[in-house]
């Protein structure tokens, strides 16, 4: 089990299940014969026997008691090395970067593990110190893209070489270790799992040219010297914590030459158009963009915000971090500092603002991550009540439902003015309530209708038709509408039919594929309406309440 | 807080040795005395009649009470000498007992610490201290015994390799194996949704009956596999309790479970449906409910109509045989014949106006006396012309000439058969007509002759329960439809021909193209099969429009149309070209779905028939009326 595991080998699913199952159709798992002899010729399970060999003596020399014994044996007791069989499953490095994801989650998970029982105390350091080294590179090449705080833990999602790289980490609490899980399983993956992060760390690390094992830059290690205090009396633990700390630079092998960033010549690609070349070249941009959002800011942390997740947010858009002194070491400066342009907190009130920072939850600083731009700050002020945490994982396709939120944001994105929309909303709103017998026709089209003027338009025959149908019959109106949709009607009714009946000539197989797309298109849709209609019923009772609560304030 | 005190020697005067030893004084609580002296009388406890207020003004008064203590072997009060208290004040602060004890003095060797040059002892060394020690001998030569068997290995050196280099430093792009290839990369987590955050917008969050049904159901075949909840802000964010389990299930799942790649089909549902030729590119068809023919009271179960398509006639449950205008939906007459009208049938001769009427155990033979008057009349004529043979031949039914009163009703000829009747059909030429009887018997069928009122047994033996018989409309060929298989048999060599498999449950009625090389038959498990006859044995094409079973299909005289009634209460109008050209296969198209009938008795279309010249189709339904669609 623990060879496969390492290896990497899975069952496979036989394409005749009775017929190589002899018969029965039992559930049962098959492996590929030709997996079973790979893993025989492995030279690890040689080394395998050696150490079930090293233990079984221990154990003998433990019983008769003979210390000399058991040195000598603990000094020769056999290790292992997965390297060639993490160079065999990844033949690429871009192959390991792939598989990434599942080695990180699993490493933070086992950073996060207490010290006691479980598993091997090395096992827990290795994997704090593989993680804090990976967030390190992260924050050096400013690669995370989308961060997400789900209630299960922080998803972080980063483009390492291309490749998206997606990992969760569990909120800083202490584990109830459940009994149904089995670690051993969990434990060798993590074995294996180190070792690949550790050169996967390596080769990251030189491509930026970075020293491996990291170090801080000299520069800011002497800043950091007096902040050190006597409790860190073991240099290498100070030494990862410094590094946890994730507030100072590494050191590099080639110091960084001043304006590093060299223009990249262009390569026109052949057959590619000069539109193609432009979105591209305006993706690069935006990318950029993205990458140096939180640059020339200064943020404080509060003492009772999580430190690392936002201190590596924060980092890896280029904005500069501090926090108390007695919370962690790492602090560069101090509450008082006046140039601090965001203090992040997370109470409902604060006792003394000072005059000329922004006082944040710390929603703000992922929703401004996600959204690719600075949010405006009103709506996370602290005590605020905070509009929701969008998932950035979702592009929602044709026929999704989707978040009014999310509407507001892209709106936002494409650079529209967040008062305007919001006010166009609410008018736009009040008239649906005062008119709610219009069609529906008019309705959309107000909807995909977006520049200003043509709402104005809109809105001056929108007044228009109200007073002419003040003026005459509604009756009349509604007679002329119906006779010419009918016509439309009596059309796509037609077709409707055609559609039916063509339908029933199907052959039984494609009738079937067609009947199961057909159901999941729809199952889709149903789903979608209820989540609108939820949505609309919450914001009726929302609305409804703060007319009361109006009322009563008049009152 | 008091150490024992051992009895000292100079305290009491009156010297009393208690020998009861170092036990627990408790144990002579409740005794007079407590011990016994060295001559062995008892030692009496001292009289102690001290209450608290005793204790109390003793403390106050006597000076020295705070040295007096009880000596618990005897029960005395012994007041403490200075010597005695100094000891306790000592021992308290953990000095010496002994006042005059120097823990402080210079200590002073047994031995000196320097080598000297002189033995201690005088006496000569031993011979062993000469020689080697043979137990070291042999100790030291096991161990040589050892390295050269070879049990016993150096040290291995610590290597000092660093943990982690470059591994992807020379990528050979030979090193990535078939293996690699053919490996199936384990799918990645899915990604969050909205509902996965920590504050959700709130249409998102499981209203309450939602939630009651998620903890119902069971955990793996929830969508979800947790509950959104919406937290106020970041600090209120509890752990999830199932990380460590969800990872753990992840785990499994990369080595446990199988892997294989599914193709998923990514087809656009409109490409699909196949291409057929527009409905209204294949007029004429019924379309729309003209006309309406109402007056049955129960479930009409057949239908016909006569050769000129001007009359039209119907029997029902209701034991009347109505006769209709089809023009004008008019009931020219109705005939009652006493018992539930299970088939009718109009002579395809247009010269010949006579009716063949299924009434239970008899085929009634009626003139309608409807159109031409010429025409009925010469049918009459060419009845009553029948001339007895001279030798009466054994029939197996029996021709009776119908009475009066019957006749001046219509009825000219009633053919009575032993058992209950099933069907009754006309051949082509309209001189014989064949008719089914509800039996198990070989004499399910029988071919009747008009002209000379005779009537035969086909078949020598029964192959299974007949459901429907049919002439050739061209060929001396006749149809036995029975439950799965339809026989055909060619009635001039007597032998069977072909025998088409159905590939249905239950065959419920059949009819011909009249061009005589398609067949169709409807069934009971709501299928229509259409055979070719010169292409195979089996339906060429299998036809499953209608959701309940099929009562009754028709062809088309002319047209290419054929329909099917079923118990959904829709008559299926289907374009059925068969072309001249033997290799093009016939081309079927649905082009209507006509409704109209009320379902009753979860029965809805009984009968259907075409309109011989019009491209017009009747259906008769179980809720008692005969429609018109044109």
């Amino acid at each position: 089990r623990r060879l496969c595991i390492l290896k990497g080998i899975y069952p496979h699913e036989p394409k005749h299940k009775k017929k190589v199952n002899k018969g029965s159709t039992a559930a049962r798992t098959f492996y590929l014969l030709k997996d079973i002899k790979f893993l025989l010729h492995e030279p690890i399970v040689n080394k395998f026997r050696e150490y079930k060999v090293f233990v079984r003596k221990l154990r003998k020399a433990y019983g008769k008691s003979e210390w000399s014994t058991v040195d000598r044996l603990k000094d020769n007791k056999p290790t292992y090395k997965l390297d060639h069989i993490v160079k065999e499953r990844y033949p690429t490095f871009i192959d390991a970067l792939r598989d990434l994801d599942d080695a990180l989650s699993m490493c933070f998970l086992f950073s996060t593990f207490p010290r006691t029982g479980k598993c091997h105390v090395q096992t827990i350091q290795l994997c704090r110190r593989l993680a804090v080294e990976f967030l390190n590179y992260v924050i050096a090449s400013r690669s995370l893209r989308k961060v997400f705080l789900s209630i299960k833990g922080i998803y972080y999602q980063a483009e390492v070489l291309g490749q998206p790289v997606t990992w969760i980490t569990p909120y800083t609490f202490a584990h109830d270790h459940p009994t149904d899980v089995d670690y051993r399983v969990m434990a060798t993956f993590t074995e294996f799992y180190t070792t690949l992060l550790g050169f996967v760390n390596f080769r990251l690390y030189h491509s930026l040219n970075l020293l491996y094992p990291p170090k801080i830059d000299g520069q800011a290690d002497v800043e950091l010297k007096p902040v050190e205090g006597k409790e860190y009396a073991m240099d290498s633990e100070s030494y990862l914590e410094k590094l946890s700390a994730l507030s100072a630079s590494l050191a590099r092998v080639v110091a960084p030459t001043h304006e590093d960033e060299v223009e990249i010549d262009e390569f026109p690609v052949e057959g590619e158009t000069a539109e193609q070349m432009d979105a591209r070249k305006k993706e690069q941009e935006a990318l950029e963009k993205h990458k140096k959002l939180f640059e020339g800011l200064r943020f404080f942390l509060n003492r009772e915000v999580p430190r690392e997740p936002l201190a590596f947010v924060i980092r890896c858009f280029g904005g500069q971090v501090s926090w108390d002194k007695s919370l962690c070491i790492g602090a560069t400066y101090d509450v008082s500092d006046p140039s601090i342009t965001h203090q992040i907190v997370d109470r409902p009130r604060v006792e003394k603002q000072v005059v000329g920072r922004y006082y944040l939850q710390p929603q703000w600083v992922f929703d401004s991550v996600n959204a690719k731009l600075c949010l405006p700050v009103a709506d996370y002020f602290p005590g605020v009540l905070l509009p929701p945490h969008l998932s950035p994982f979702v592009t929602e396709q044709e026929g999704d439902y989707v978040p009014p939120e999310k509407l507001k944001l892209l709106a936002l994105q494409r650079g529209e003015n967040p008062g305007d929309v919001r006010l166009q909303d609410e008018e736009s709103e009040e008239e649906e309530e005062e008119e709610d017998d219009n069609d529906k026709d008019e309705e959309e089209e107000e909807e995909e209708d977006e520049s200003e003027k043509e709402e104005e338009m809109k809105l001056k025959r929108m007044e228009e038709q109200k007073t002419q149908s003040n003026k005459a019959l509604p009756v009349k109106v509604t007679a002329g509408k119906l006779r010419l949709e009918d016509k439309q009607r009596l059309e796509q009714e037609q077709q409707s039919e055609e559609k039916r009946l063509a339908i029933m000539m199907m052959k039984k197989r494609e009738k079937y594929l067609y009947k199961k797309i057909m159901f999941g298109k729809k199952r889709k849709v149903r789903e979608a309406n209820k989540l609108a209609a939820k949505r609309k019923a919450h914001d009726t009772a929302v609305k409804e309440e703060k007319k009361k609560s109006k009322k009563a304030r008049r009152a | 807080p008091c150490p024992p005190l051992t009895p000292l020697p100079s305290a009491p005067l009156q010297d009393i040795r208690n020998t009861v030893g170092n036990i627990p004084m408790e144990w002579y609580q409740d005794f007079p005395h407590i011990g016994y002296d060295l001559e062995g009388k008892r030692i009496y406890k001292p009289i102690r009649n001290k209450d608290e207020l005793d204790v109390f003004l003793e403390k106050m008064e006597n000076p020295d009470y705070w040295r007096t203590v009880q000596d618990k072997m005897t029960g005395a009060d012994i007041k403490l000498t200075d010597e005695q208290v100094d000891l306790v004040h000592r021992l308290q602060k953990g000095q010496f007992g002994d006042v005059h004890f120097d823990p402080y003095e210079p200590a002073v060797d047994f031995f000196t610490h320097e080598v000297m040059i002189h033995p201690v002892t005088n006496r000569p060394a031993d011979k062993r201290s000469f020689i080697p020690s043979l137990i070291e001998k042999e100790k030291v030569s096991k161990l040589v015994h050892a390295i050269k068997m070879g049990w016993i290995k150096p040290r291995k050196p610590k290597d000092d390799t660093p943990t982690y280099y470059d591994l992807w430093a020379h990528e050979d792009p030979n090193s990535i194996l078939g293996r690699h290839k053919m490996h199936v990369p384990a799918p990645k987590m899915k990604l969050p949704g909205h509902e996965e955050s920590y504050n959700p917008p709130p249409e998102y969050l499981l209203s309450e009956e939602e939630k009651l049904a998620w903890e119902q159901q069971e955990p793996a075949e929830r969508k979800l596999n947790f509950v959104p909840q919406q937290y106020r802000c970041l600090r209120a964010v509890p752990a999830y309790s199932r990380f460590i389990h969800e990872r753990f299930e992840r785990c499994l799942d990369l080595y446990l479970c199988p892997r294989q790649r599914k193709m998923r089909v990514n087809v656009d549902p409109e490409d699909l449906i196949p291409k057929l030729p527009k409905p209204r590119d294949l007029q004429p068809f019924p379309t729309t409910l003209a006309l309406v023919y109402c007056g049955h009271t129960s479930l009409v179960r057949c239908l016909s109509i006569s050769p000129s398509g001007q009359w039209l006639v119907s029997g029902s449950d209701d034991c009347t045989v109505r006769f209709w205008e089809v023009s004008t939906a008019r009931c020219m007459k109705t005939l009652p014949v006493g018992g539930v009208v299970k088939s009718v049938a109009w002579n395809p001769n247009p010269t010949v106006c006579l009716v063949a009427i299924c009434v239970e155990q008899s085929v009634l033979l009626v003139n309608p006396c409807l159109g031409d008057k010429l025409l009925y009349g010469a049918t009459d004529q060419l009845l009553e012309s029948y001339v007895a043979p001279e030798e009466e031949r054994v029939q197996p039914v029996q021709w009776v000439v119908a009475t009066t009163e019957e006749h001046s009703k219509g009825i000219r000829l009633v053919v009575q058969h032993s058992k209950a009747l099933k069907q009754v059909t006309w051949h082509g030429k309209g001189d014989y007509f064949a008719s089914v009887v509800s039996d198990n018997s070989n004499m399910q069928v029988l071919i009747h002759q008009t002209s000379k009122r005779w009537s035969q047994n086909p078949f020598r033996k029964s192959k299974g329960l007949v459901q429907c018989v049919l002439f050739h409309p061209i060929r001396p060929y006749f149809f036995v439809a029975t439950q799965r298989y339809v026989r055909v048999y060619n009635l001039l060599k007597q032998e069977l021909t072909k025998k088409l498999m159905t590939n249905c449950k239950w065959v419920s009625s059949m009819a011909i193209h009249p061009g005589g090389d398609n067949v169709i038959c409807g069934s009971y498990d709501s299928k229509l099969a259409w055979f070719d006859l010169d292409l195979s044995t089996r339906p060429y094409q299998l036809l499953r429009h209608h959701k309940k079973a099929l009562r009754s299909v028709a062809f088309h005289k002319h047209y290419p149309l054929f329909a099917s009634g079923s118990d959904d209460g829709t008559v299926i109008v289907c374009h059925g070209m068969v072309y001249n050209d033997l290799l093009q296969n016939p081309l079927l198209v649905p082009v209507k779905v006509l409704k109209g009938h009320v379902l009753t008795l979860d029965l809805g279309v009984l009968d259907v028939l075409f309109h011989p010249t019009q491209p017009w189709v009747f259906s008769s339904g179980a809720d008692g009326t005969v429609r018109l669609y044109t």
